[in-house]
């Protein structure tokens, strides 16, 4: 029954609706291969049983003929989404077994539609890392090795769990977060499709924060169009979540092989860095010449601005997560650690409970919401984002329906290799992606090809807002001409 | 308006000037929290009124309470102020244990009310005017219990995000009277609108009092702020003590350090809580959970035209419409529930241009004066509105006496009853029949040659005429008659 894991979701939804499998069984094998692959350490927290139980109740309702959307398909959880009655911990130590009385919006709609929770995903610790080395449960492993070496490599992060399992067959999805490029660059460092939505397109409702402006919850798939069914369920409006926005949610799949003859594609000239490999510069290519085949029209555009963006997107992102990170005192839940008095027993507390990279965190954007460094800092920050966002603004408003950029600087690299001596190391892995969240756009990782170690590479589509049906019908073009990839088991 | 004079104060270098500047934090009068749906009843288990969003669970988000938006509205357009038609939540960033998000949602840098103006009324008619800075709105912290406990310290959270309107006034406020009559004028206001219960006890109203003194016309001096004082009378003692001893400190020599004070109202002395150097940074930010507030002209305009009558507005048309004097007026519309009393009357009065005023004395002086010495509240007076309107109908017809009234309003206060049926059962109709009393005054004049003569000359001592026949038609006569016929009889 293992090969059952290799299938699509939407192969698998074949096969359940065709009752060729029941849910169980396909649980089961994700299940097994769950349990096979503890060595990546992408599952904080399985939930066997939990999982059996739902996908029984999903087999009832299949042989009823009352089946959602996402009946009986397999599924992770990042562990930023409050799952009820599941250890939620953000992969924090500071949430200590905290359990939630209550269920994420997100979640509660994939539970909704039908889909089965495997259980718990890794993350960088409150998402706050770029190769998933940050969490309190120690590092997560990419499938993926580079051709001819045992070294293990980082899935990227801070989804790096969701992506891990997506790419190992652990599960056939999952729920992912991204605040500067946390599903995108884990998507393309394991050859994965994730998408990060527009903002305000997924209830943040349930999902512990990082940067609340930022913010944007998406899926991690194996395929184009298993993103755009998961995304389906995952979009909506939420009246607890006032910065979700009131419209429809499209009949993603819908646009899965639909004509993109005719389409403006953008290359902006700033994202061609100093220095960017030459495989990366091919790839990028590459992938404009696919699209250019299938119909669409290529022009150069430039978002000047770019430059600023991650500069100003680790002061933004750093002082509203010092702000949200606040709760965290050991007053009503987590970690206590006591002290003699309550300044004491907050020190004691977020010294203990918090790692490093979150601390760095809270520290840089305790200092740029200063007193005297506030204007110098958040103000400016604030005005390069707007700028950014009238870059983009600018080059839609001259009929660019998408904009196509390499996902990542590089492919995956060792645990432990970046970031050591210098976090601004690890702080450019999100180069290409910070700007997208920025200016609160929809963008899609999609693999696109290998470096000349065998590892895989990904490129970027950013589109208009509450536009992402340009998106999956441009990735799925892109996936069609590269293929799709698959790591070689090694677990 | 007569604009009031303040007082100043004696000091061994001549006169100061107080200069205060209130900051004044009302409880929005709402069934649910600012940002979540959680109760705001008062006195509710320890934390049984506590949602996921109070709590600061992870993941949770405010949502704006749109009522606490229209109260806020509301309270504005009763402190004609300027309504912002957008406006900004901010978080106000800070640990301690009774705030579980670890920032305050409050509006720092775009209030939804901008500038505004209160007349606040004085003694004997006098009156001031005090500007408005800002109004926003905010959450309210939880509240701590350290006596439950010799070495814990626990937190009750039913409190907490609980909408406030903390009102900022401008430094207008010249003397502690002035400041009393301010927030006596402002609760009076919002207990009108119905936007604030202004139940200092229950802590609804908190004012946070700055003061600084000055030599007249010098430039402002470094004030002090005396936070959290929940009574009118401890407001004055404390601007009176803090203004003594700014005073003191600067005819010494030294110099006034800003800082943050505590009232001890046992001691009737103000104490340093903390100085400028240990205040917090509150490291103040837009709330990226909450989107801008933004409502139209016309959600205003809805507001503006549902509102009652406030008390400035009652007291003009009392003055204009029924004569009343402006003291009068601004005491009948002191407080919402004596306007109402005063209005019922009004309503039963069988002539209400003849008697109005007559039922405005009867209120403030006879019930007011009574309720006062037994101190009871105006809502719990044992005479009606229907009751004292039926006496004072009873005067203006002539059927009773002043006189007569005043046993017949303690006849009500004690027994209870109809005022008119009363007055029949018990024989107190006033005698309006001319022969009647003409009879008591031919005989008193008679059995008194000497006085009668003696009156021509001492025409004051016809008062002790109008006395005994008074007495001798057992109060029932009525006085104008008596005095006329006494006057043409004497040929005075």
């Amino acid at each position: 029954m293992t090969d059952l894991t290799s299938l699509t979701l939407a192969e698998a939804r074949k096969g359940l609706a065709a009752k060729t499998f029941t849910s169980l069984e396909l649980t089961d094998a994700h299940l097994s291969a769950i349990e096979a692959a503890r060595v990546l350490n992408a599952f904080v927290m399985e939930t066997p049983e939990q999982a059996r139980d739902m996908a029984r109740a999903v087999d009832e309702k299949i042989a009823k003929g009352d089946a959602g959307p996402l009946a009986g398909i397999p599924l992770g959880i990042k562990d930023l989404f409050a799952t009820k009655g599941v250890r939620t911990t953000a992969c924090s130590k500071i949430l200590g077994n905290f359990v939630p009385t209550y269920e994420s919006t997100i979640t509660s709609q994939l539970w909704r539609d039908g889909a089965v929770m495997l259980g718990k995903l890794n993350n960088d610790e409150f998402a706050m890392g770029s190769a998933n080395e940050t969490s309190c449960f120690g590092p997560v492993g990419n499938p993926w090795r580079r051709e001819g070496s045992n070294t293990t490599l980082v899935p990227g992060g801070s989804s790096g769990g969701s992506a891990s399992a997506v790419a190992a067959l652990l599960c056939m999805g999952a729920t992912a977060t991204d605040t500067g490029g946390s599903i995108r660059q884990p998507a393309a460092f394991t050859a994965t499709v994730g998408i990060k939505p527009t903002y305000g397109r997924c209830s943040r409702w349930g999902i512990v924060a990082f940067a609340s402006s930022l913010d944007q919850a998406g899926p991690i798939a194996r395929s184009v169009r298993d993103s755009a069914m998961l995304l389906r369920s995952m979009a909506g409006h939420d009246p607890k979540d006032t910065t979700s926005v009131d419209i429809p949610v499209p009949d993603y799949e819908a646009a899965i092989g639909k004509s993109v003859k005719g389409m403006k594609i953008g290359i902006p000239r700033e994202y061609r860095l100093d220095g960017m490999p030459a495989e990366i510069e091919k790839l990028w290519s590459e992938g404009a010449a696919w699209l250019k085949a299938a119909g669409a029209e290529l022009v150069e555009v430039s978002l000047p601005h770019t430059k600023y963006a991650l500069p100003a997107y680790y002061i933004v992102a750093p002082a509203e997560a010092s702000s949200n990170l606040a709760r965290y005192d050991g007053v009503r839940y987590g970690l206590r650690e006591q002290g003699r008095n309550i300044n004491e027993l907050y020190e004691n507390t977020r010294a203990e409970g918090f790692g490093a990279e979150v601390r760095r965190r809270v520290m840089i954007g305790t200092y740029v919401l200063s007193a005297g460094y506030y204007d110098a800092y958040y103000l400016r920050a604030q005005k390069v984002r707007t700028l950014i966002k009238k870059d983009f603004e600018d080059c839609f408003a001259r009929g660019v329906d998408a904009i196509l950029t390499p996902a990542t600087p590089s492919a995956a690299f060792g645990i432990g290799e970046k970031g050591g001596a210098d976090p601004v190391e690890m702080y450019l892995n999100d180069i290409f992606t910070v700007t997208v969240n920025m200016a609160g756009l929809p963008g899609i990782a999609v693999p696109a090809g290998k470096d000349a170690q065998g590892l895989p590479l990904g490129l970027q589509l950013i589109g208009r807002p509450f536009e992402e049906e340009t998106l999956f019908s441009l990735g799925e073009v892109i996936e069609q001409a590269a293929g799709r990839f698959t790591p070689a088991r090694w677990w | 308006m007569t604009t009031a004079t303040h007082k100043l104060l004696n000091g061994a270098t001549g006169d100061w000037e107080v200069v205060i500047g209130m900051e004044i934090h009302a409880q929005v009068t709402s069934k649910s929290k600012l940002f979540s749906g959680a109760s705001t009843a008062f006195g509710g288990e320890p934390n049984s009124q506590v949602s996921l969003v109070d709590a600061a669970m992870p993941g949770m988000l405010p949502v704006i309470n749109e009522e606490c938006v229209r109260q806020a509205v509301r309270t504005g357009l009763g402190l004609n102020a300027q309504i912002n038609l957008r406006s900004v939540f901010d978080r106000k960033n800070y640990f301690y244990p009774d705030l579980p998000q670890g920032y305050q949602i409050s509006q720092y840098k775009s209030p939804v009310v901008g500038e505004g103006e209160v007349i606040v009324d004085l003694d004997g008619g006098r009156s001031v005017s005090i500007g408005i800075e800002r109004l926003h709105l905010e959450q309210d912290p939880g509240k701590m219990l350290h006596d439950r406990s010799p070495s814990l310290s626990y937190i009750d959270f039913n409190r907490c995000g609980v909408a406030l309107m903390e009102i900022v006034s401008k430094p207008d406020i010249r003397d502690a009277e002035q400041a009393k009559a301010y927030v006596t004028k402002l609760r009076s206001i919002m207990r009108y609108l119905g936007t604030c219960d202004g139940d200092m006890e229950k802590g609804s109203l908190r004012a946070d009092v700055n003061v600084s003194v000055r030599k007249p016309g010098a430039p402002l001096g470094t004030r002090c702020e005396i936070k959290n004082m929940n009574s009118i009378t401890f407001i004055g003692q404390a601007i009176e003590y803090e203004a003594r001893r700014q005073i003191e400190i600067l005819e010494d020599g030294g110099q006034i350090e800003q800082e943050t004070r505590r009232f001890d109202p046992s001691k009737g002395e103000t104490r340093s809580m903390r100085s400028k150097e240990e205040a917090h940074d509150y490291r103040y930010f837009p709330d990226p959970d909450l989107l801008p507030l933004e409502f139209s002209q016309q959600f205003v305009d809805e507001l503006k035209a549902k509102l009652p009558e406030l008390p400035d507005q009652k007291k003009t048309r009392f003055v204009a419409d029924l004569g009343l004097s402006a003291y009068d007026a601004s005491v009948l519309v002191a407080e919402r529930e004596s306007a109402v009393f005063y209005e019922t009357v009004l309503d039963k009065l069988g002539n209400r241009a003849r008697d109005g005023k007559t039922a405005a004395n009867w209120v403030i002086n006879e019930l007011f004066g009574r309720l006062n010495k037994e101190g009871r509240d105006i809502t719990a007076s044992p005479v009606s509105a229907e009751q004292l309107s039926g006496i004072v109908d009873l005067i203006g017809e002539g059927t009773i006496s002043g006189k007569i009234a005043k046993d017949l309003f303690e006849i009500v206060w004690q027994e209870g009853g109809d005022p008119r049926a009363l007055v029949e059962s018990r024989g107190m109709k006033q005698v309006t029949d001319l022969s009647a009393i003409e009879k008591v005054v031919d005989d008193i004049i008679a059995a008194n040659p000497d006085k009668a003569a003696q009156v021509k000359d001492k025409p004051q001592s016809l008062g002790w005429f109008v006395g005994q026949v008074m007495k001798a038609s057992g109060g029932k006569a009525n006085p104008q008659s008596v005095n006329d016929l006494l006057k043409s009889k004497l040929g005075i």
